[in-house]
């Protein structure tokens, strides 16, 4: 059977990531994975919730090499995590921030002994192994399952790396360079893009995790060049609007939703540096790349293939290996190239984050005293701006925080409602529809609640 | 510890006021079903409270930015300590401002 090593690096000396205390060499995190695996609990499935970008990577390692499988929920809710221990009852968590609120048998990261020189071996992964298995919401409200194996990972994240021109043999920026994301690598594009990447084009990771656009300066500075950040539009546009001096960077990556081309334009032009687009989803892992500021076309990843079947298409071939329906509508131009358009309409993408409206509109319904809901996307006011979900209720005896904390226990809170409208009656019309028009027409009475003092 | 300094930070509105400027600030900037006097200084504004998320964080960060004349850092402590309240988030504007 064949099988890929965990890691590209070869020397012992390589550089496999940057932590606040400076390089970590391949030698010292094989010393950590090992430490860490040998304290791992019996069980086969980890839910890996370290904040810190490093040790995220410690645990997914010490998990693969125990032939352990780590789950990526798309978000971390109570109702998701029984979810979760239902779909693995023998699941157990790794964390390294006090307090953990998740209800869950709990390994506490922990402080690593300094490991005397052992024998240095990088592991090898047998490429059909089991690695992770990613979530997605579903549209029945049950997170879905997708199961990822070590081989396919490897191979879409190879692919990646010399699209990126970040390998040796294409390279366009000397190696190695460190990946600094301000995308968390407990999901699909994350863990792909700041991590696996890394591990597999001879790279090396920031264990930062930044938030504001100051500590994404921060954390470039804190790394040598080369740097490639790996983003998403809300980070990347709100690093632009805070106008700080940017350390030199080598190549910008975005994905979760397709920027403007105004923005994109503006990230080159204030980075100096390329700007590559992903296209992909939890389902498939990483599908095409694009220069925006070259051309709007999308291109494949190699031995990727799409199928059109009726109004979808389905993606297969390549690392995807079970054909995925695509949530977006997506025009095949010549053999590797296409044009994305929008999205279908029942799935809502916020910063990244999906979800199907059918099974928001059964989760309103279903909380004890909405007689009547419905949740409804506004149109886009600005490209690179975050869209909100409005809702309205028919819910007398319901108040707006006991209905959204109900619905907390559900969803991610980026999915609650904004507004949340208490009416009398939904606009349905003779059939019982509910008219996107109709809605519309409702946001826009209520759109501003009566007695605000702003004016102007 | 708690030293007093001299600080030439130019404007001396009083903590109660400086609340009411950032609640407004709040409620223009993510465009909220509340008025600026209707957020509780101490009410939490993530989560069961005012119901903000990162996305609002990264928002409000930048406009508080822009006014203030300060940059709001993680530091590897948790970002969401700043915005606790809006007395927690109105106390590191007054601590870090410079205008």
């Amino acid at each position: 059977m064949p099988s890929l090593p965990l890691v590209s690096h070869i020397s012992p000396d390589s550089i496999i990531a940057w932590r606040a205390d400076g390089a970590v060499s391949l030698r010292q995190f094989l010393a950590e994975v090992g430490e860490l695996a040998a304290l791992l609990p019996a069980g086969s499935h980890l839910l890996n919730l370290c904040g810190d970008r490093y040790r995220f990577s410690v645990g997914l390692a010490a998990a693969i090499v125990s032939g352990k499988v780590s789950l990526l929920p798309s978000a971390h809710t109570a109702e998701v995590v029984r979810q979760i221990r239902g779909f693995a009852p023998d699941v157990f968590c790794l964390t390294d921030s006090d307090p953990c609120t998740v209800d869950l048998p709990r390994l506490r990261y922990p402080a690593m002994g300094v490991s005397p020189p052992g024998a240095f071996a990088i592991p090898q992964i047998e490429a059909t192994q089991r690695i992770a298995v990613v979530f997605t919401s579903g549209s029945t409200g049950t997170p879905q399952p997708h199961p990822k194996t070590w081989g396919a990972l490897v191979s879409s994240v190879q692919a990646e790396a010399l699209r990126l021109g970040l390998v040796r043999a294409r390279r366009a920026v000397p190696l190695p360079c460190t990946i600094v994301g301000t995308v968390p690598p407990q999901h699909m594009y994350g863990l792909e893009s700041t991590l696996l990447m890394a591990w597999h084009s001879g790279n090396a990771l920031s264990h930062a995790q930044p938030f504001y656009p100051a500590d994404i300066c921060q954390a470039l500075a804190a790394v040598p060049a080369p740097r490639v950040l790996v983003s998403s539009p809300v980070h990347l546009r709100a690093l632009l609007d805070a106008g700080l001096a940017l350390p030199e960077i080598a190549g910008v990556v975005s994905a979760t939703a397709p920027l403007s081309a105004q923005l994109a334009q503006d990230i080159e032009a204030c980075c100096h540096a390329p700007l590559t687009e992903i296209y992909g989803s939890t389902e498939t892992g990483q599908v095409a790349t694009r220069r925006p500021t070259q051309s709007a076309e999308w291109q494949l990843l190699p031995g990727i293939k799409l199928i059109a079947e009726g109004d979808r298409v389905r993606a297969c071939g390549g690392h995807i290996e079970t054909p995925v329906a695509m949530n977006d509508r997506i025009e095949p131009l010549s053999g590797e190239h296409f044009l994305l358009h929008e999205r279908i309409a029942d799935l809502v993408n916020i910063a990244g984050k999906r979800h199907s409206l059918a099974s928001l509109n059964h989760l309103l319904n279903s909380i004890p005293g909405v007689k009547d809901g419905a949740f409804y996307m506004p149109d886009e006011t600005s490209p690179d701006h975050v869209t909100r979900l409005a809702a309205c209720v028919v819910a007398p005896g319901l108040d707006a925080p006991h209905l959204l904390a109900a619905l907390r226990e559900h969803i991610d809170p980026v999915f609650l409602p904004r507004p949340l409208l208490f009416v009398d009656a939904l606009p349905r019309n003779r059939t019982g529809k509910l008219p996107r028009a109709a809605l519309q027409a409702l946001f826009k009475t209520r759109r501003k609640p009566q007695g605000t003092r702003k004016s102007a | 510890m708690n030293t007093m300094q001299d600080n030439p930070k130019p404007n001396i509105s009083s903590t109660a006021d400086l609340q009411r400027e950032v609640a407004e600030l709040m409620v223009e900037c993510l465009n909220l079903e509340v008025t600026a006097d209707q957020i509780i200084p101490d009410a939490p504004l993530y989560g069961e409270g005012l119901g903000l998320d990162s996305i609002d964080v990264l928002e409000v960060a930048l406009v508080v930015s822009k006014r203030y004349g300060l940059q709001l850092r993680s530091d590897g402590a948790d970002n969401r300590q700043v915005f606790n309240s809006l007395r927690s988030l109105s106390d590191y504007i007054a601590a870090q401002r410079t205008r």
